[in-house]
């Protein structure tokens, strides 16, 4: 099953050439320029695993992280930076990154955990329908 | 061992630390456009191996990407090397309006991240004074620094120079928001210090939404 991805950096031609790559192997990518436009894309659609730049005008991806954590928890966001920080990973972390990966990106690393990612998404989308399930058959609303 | 940096020896290094972190994450955003761009040429060239076919404009438009970002990085250099070219005279003739354009250049990127525009006006003619190039630069990178606070929705701000009978001034003007700023921290500790130096004033004006730094036309007349 091909991997849903979203692309999310304020450098146009970065996402273009990454996502024709991704695109290249089989993935179904969406791009973003900016977080708050992915905040919207998020809303209206469900993806394997974003990537998404931790240097961002306007919304840096911290911030886009916690939102798209407070929207849709189940998202794997994997962050993309040229300034990994200890300090600035422990706070990723703790908001629910699950992964970083440093610029310039190599495809291979990052292939490997969007499929990471992807393997725990749907983990977590068949825990959350058995519970659903599970919780129906408790209360009898069916 | 213990030892303590004198407060113009800390503001320097902090801001040249500063300034070299922001241009080169900046040259490091230009590697992975360049990296990209290479990988998908690269994935471009086992198309054509495999005799799936590749229209030439596709390939033309992929380097003529890579030629931009390799000029872009050229210019990031040239920046920082210019910056690090700072220190190498404590005391120096410098052309004021090309001072600021500068500056202007080297805070770019933190000015992108924070909204902000930098309009360096320069005037119609040279304004040249003798001072020490580094701390001007980092006095000027302070108060770009507050005025980028201060900015207010207008996001923009102005940079402007004038000679004047004994020197020259810099003026930071449309920092709509400086007079709902409740404190008074500003002119701060590492201003004051630098102002010194310099022998220079700063003049804030909230209300007028603007600061303006006096500077003498020489250092050494100055001390």
């Amino acid at each position: 099953m091909s991997e849903k991805v979203l692309l999310v950096d304020d450098e146009k031609d970065f996402v273009g050439a990454l996502a024709e790559r991704m695109q290249n192997r089989g993935m179904d990518v969406s791009t973003s320029t900016s977080a708050k436009d992915a905040l919207k894309k998020v809303e209206g659609e469900s993806y394997d695993a974003i990537i998404l730049d931790l240097m961002m005008p306007e919304m840096d991806g911290l911030e886009a992280l916690a939102e798209i954590k407070k929207k849709k928890p189940e998202l794997q966001v994997i962050l993309l930076t040229g300034q990994a920080t200890v300090e600035k990973g422990i706070e990723a972390m703790k908001i629910g990154a699950m992964d970083f990966v440093e610029k310039p990106a190599d495809l291979k690393v990052l292939t490997e955990k969007i499929k990471k990612a992807q393997a725990q998404r749907m983990l977590l989308v068949e825990k959350k329908t058995e519970e659903k399930i599970k919780n129906i058959l408790l209360t009898g609303g069916w | 061992m213990s030892f303590k940096l004198n407060i113009i020896g800390e503001t320097g290094l902090q801001f040249f630390g500063k300034m070299s972190a922001s241009n080169f994450h900046e040259i490091n955003n230009v590697l992975a456009i360049i990296n990209e761009n290479a990988g998908l040429l690269e994935d471009f060239g086992l198309m054509i191996k495999d005799g799936s076919p590749v229209e030439p404009e596709r390939l033309l438009a992929v380097s003529e990407k890579i030629i931009k970002q390799v000029q872009r990085a050229n210019t990031i250099v040239k920046t920082i090397n210019r910056f690090s070219h700072s220190v190498d005279k404590s005391v120096k003739r410098i052309d004021l309006g090309e001072t600021l354009a500068f500056m202007a250049e080297l805070s770019a990127r933190i000015a992108e991240r924070r909204g902000v525009t930098l309009k360096p006006e320069l005037p119609a003619t040279q304004v040249k004074i003798t001072t020490s190039p580094f701390f001007l630069e980092n006095l000027v990178w302070l108060c770009l620094d507050f005025a980028m606070n201060v900015t207010g929705v207008g996001k923009t701000v102005r940079l402007a120079v004038k000679q004047t009978e004994n020197g020259a001034l810099v003026k930071f003007t449309r920092l709509e928001a400086f007079a709902e700023l409740q404190d008074d921290t500003f002119p701060a500790e590492q201003e004051n210090a630098l102002l010194g130096s310099l022998g220079a004033k700063l003049t804030a004006d909230p209300d007028g939404g603007e600061i303006i730094i006096t500077l003498p036309e020489s250092i050494a007349e100055a001390a």
